[in-house]
């Protein structure tokens, strides 16, 4: 029998094509025993990122954990969008506690489950960016340390979008929040601030650090399951489009943050033990301009003139982060 | 078995024997001969699974122990002044959330200027915070009371805080009766959680309430609380019956019978309360003690019967509400709400000023001769204070206060400690 190898980008899409693939190859969202852990009915906006990421990300980790899951979140959108009583979204045991303290909750909910010699239970946190790389940092460097077992999930949508678009250390240069605004001298956020949460969870030496998006839900779930299948402290940092926040179209939430990673912005990668092993090659290489101009948040670059300086220095990011990583080189790292 | 045995270390084995589940502790003095010889007994497997994590902050060991306590452990840490202020917002979040955490507050005053000895500023800071406060006067109380902690916060799924006076008790060696691992599993039931995360069973712990219930989720939380009140003394009883031995309960009176003046106080300053009210009586002052052992609840009710007959109340309180002056004062005139009887509010031993039977039998005779300022701070150095208050009046850029004031002490050369 002759067969052809069909790559995704043939069928016209990056997230469907399941059909074309074997059965074990499908995505677990796919699939009809999927848990719906975090089920229809929650109140994120129109073309979330984050729910759209925490669906798939939290169905996987509950497929690799047969269905023994439980799930700290930190405060943020996705906790204030899917658990207002008595309508919580969740299927799974879940809990909030602070906002800053997501990763030592799940580091107890560990402690605990290794007491009582129910190991085969696993644990997940999660939070949004403000959670995990600010109010939250103390307790998650602690939670890595430690080494304890626990999956940690960070929704990246770039600033504190709950309370209504401010400026976070996750927060990219230039982009406009209601704390950085677009007005005086360098309009928006500052170029050379904010601080890169995945290499400081590799410096950590844990035993696996991912960096994941939404433009590519397989690659997201496959690295969920990966962690899944470790021991220890496991950190995946998922760049997740939030279209109030960012000014982008709803219905562009995939083609934004696929503009992230083709454009070498948000570089996916996978490090063990505090060393990359893997990276997704960016296949067709984009001007940091086809990302840029999807979101108003970056609309004082373009308008009233185009701020050339500010794009160059976008645009050497994304080409520093394609040399770092070797996302145009061919072959294994 | 009776063994002469550190206050902290008494804490540490009576703890162990109540068999925790998970311990997180941060390092702050005079907290740490508790944690670290809990530590000692749970790598030498002395404490079955119990897992002991070492975090990185005290905000990171209460909300350690709040994942631990919903996933169904026991659970318990220790802590005191800026390290309990640190983890203030998992504080409120624990007894929010119903989580019967046991924790002990080694208590502390709170800066600045930063000052490691011993006064209640800390664990009063938190009185309004939804833990119950259990308050030891003696070591032996200390290590029973935390037996009975673990009891009463399982039965009410109410966190408890432990305190006791940092140093002048987790300091002090003392001959401790401590009780035998069968009678403690005897009063002690395994912790029988009410609300669990558990993948069999799976809810949602710690969702947003909107205006429409948050009210009365309050409200049942208050009484709840208020539950102490009647368990307390049960509890008390119970290990009374169980181990032969006193311990514990809403408050404890001494020569309050007659008594035309009560000293009210709680913690270890009882015991000289105590031998300035027995001098006093030699004196032929009708002086009584009223020892509060529970502060939150507050047993105002019981407070009130027990003051019933006296002429003045003086309350003694290591702590100071700035603005105002006393805290426990304040509760203690809602307890005599509509009676005549005067309250006077005494500040004494912040940041570990020593507390004297001579200072405290002057304070009595000054409250019966209606001498006695409102607040009165026990021992002022006033000579240094106006000599400070000159030199700012004088001077715009004082400089900073503390360290005028230490040199001032000095340069008169009067022994404060």
């Amino acid at each position: 029998m002759t067969t052809q190898r069909i790559k995704f980008y043939q069928t016209g899409t990056y997230t469907a094509g399941n059909r074309l693939l074997d059965d074990e190859a499908r995505t677990v969202q796919s699939r009809l025993d999927r848990t719906n852990s975090l089920n229809s009915g929650h109140r994120a906006c129109q073309g979330c990122g984050e729910a759209l990421g925490a669906r798939y990300a939290i169905d996987a980790a509950m497929k690799a954990s047969h269905n023994r899951l439980i799930a700290v979140n930190a405060t943020g959108c996705l906790e204030v969008f899917s658990s207002p009583y008595p309508e919580s979204a969740w299927q799974i045991p879940w809990m909030h506690s602070l906002f800053g303290n997501a990763p030592a909750v799940a580091s107890g909910v560990a402690a605990a489950l290794r007491a009582k010699g129910h190991e085969h239970v696993k644990v997940v946190a999660q939070g949004g960016d403000g959670a995990t790389v600010d109010i939250g940092f103390g307790c998650l460097s602690g939670m890595f340390e430690r080494n304890d077992n626990v999956l940690y999930l960070c929704y990246d949508n770039e600033a504190y979008m709950n309370t209504g678009v401010q400026r976070s250390g996750a927060t990219p240069p230039f982009a406009r929040t209601n704390t950085t605004q677009a007005v005086g001298e360098a309009p928006g956020n500052l170029l050379g601030t904010g601080k890169n949460v995945p290499r400081i969870a590799m410096a950590h030496g844990i035993p696996y650090v991912a960096t994941a998006s939404v433009a590519d839900l397989h690659d997201l779930e496959a690295k969920v399951t990966t962690a899944m299948g470790m021991n220890g402290a496991r950190y995946i940092h998922i760049h997740v489009p939030c279209p109030l926040g960012w000014g982008s179209d709803p219905a562009h939430t995939l083609k934004v943050a696929r503009m992230a990673v083709e454009s070498g912005l948000f570089p996916l990668f996978e490090a063990r033990s505090g060393a990359v092993v893997d990276r997704t090659r960016i296949r067709r290489k984009v001007p940091v301009e086809r990302y840029l101009e999807l979101q108003t948040r970056f609309q004082h670059l373009f308008k009233p003139q185009r701020d050339r300086e500010a794009i160059a220095a976008i645009q050497a990011i994304a080409d520093e982060n394609i040399a770092t990583y070797g996302l145009r080189e061919s072959g294994s790292l | 078995m009776r063994v002469q045995i550190e206050g902290s270390q008494a804490v540490a084995e009576a703890v162990v024997l109540c068999r925790p589940e998970v311990i997180a502790a941060y390092p702050i003095s005079p907290q740490t001969h508790i944690v670290e010889r809990l530590s000692r007994m749970v790598k030498q497997g002395d404490v079955g699974r119990c897992q002991y994590l070492n975090v990185e902050s005290e905000f990171g060991a209460l909300s350690v122990l709040i994942g631990a306590s919903a996933a169904g452990a026991r659970t318990y840490t220790a802590t005191t002044s800026q390290g309990l202020l640190f983890m203030t917002e998992a504080v409120y979040n624990a007894a929010g959330l119903g989580l019967p955490i046991v924790m002990t507050i080694a208590n502390r005053a709170v800066g600045a200027p930063i000052n490691i000895w011993n006064d209640h500023s800390d664990s009063m800071a938190l009185r309004d915070a939804g833990w119950i406060q259990l308050y030891a006067e003696t070591n032996q109380e200390a290590a029973d009371l935390h037996i009975q902690a673990f009891r009463l916060a399982e039965e009410l799924s109410c966190p408890v805080m432990v305190c006791m006076d940092g140093y002048i008790l987790t300091h002090a060696y003392e001959p401790i009766d401590l009780p035998d691992q069968a009678g403690v599993d005897a009063f002690l039931p395994a912790f029988s959680p009410v609300q669990v995360l558990d993948p069999s069973d799976p809810i949602s712990i710690g969702a947003m309430v909107g205006p429409e219930a948050f009210t009365e989720v309050k409200y049942l939380a208050h009484r709840q609380h208020l539950r102490a009140l009647t368990l307390v003394p049960e509890i008390a009883g119970a290990f009374e019956q169980q181990f032969h031995r006193g311990s514990g309960g809403l408050y404890a009176a001494y020569r309050m019978t007659d008594a035309d003046t009560a000293v009210i106080a709680l913690g270890s300053v009882i015991g000289t309360i105590k031998d300035t009210v027995d001098e006093l009586r030699d004196e032929g002052i009708a002086a009584g003690c009223l020892k509060i052992g529970c502060y939150r609840p507050f047993p105002a009710t019981q407070l009130r019967t027990a003051l019933e007959g006296v002429s003045r109340v003086i309350v003694v309180e290591k702590d100071l509400a700035v603005g105002i002056g006393g805290i426990v004062s304040v509760d203690v005139r809602m307890a005599l709400n509509g009676s005549p009887i005067p309250v006077h509010t005494v500040i004494a031993g912040l940041g570990g000023r020593s507390i004297s039977t001579e200072s405290l039998k002057q304070m009595v005779r000054d409250a019966r001769a209606e001498r006695l300022s409102e607040p009165h701070f026990l021992d002022l150095n006033v000579r240094v204070v106006d000599e400070e208050l000159a030199r700012r009046y004088e001077q715009r850029r004082a400089g900073p206060l503390a360290e005028q004031l230490i040199r001032a002490v000095n340069a008169i050369g009067t022994k404060v400690i």
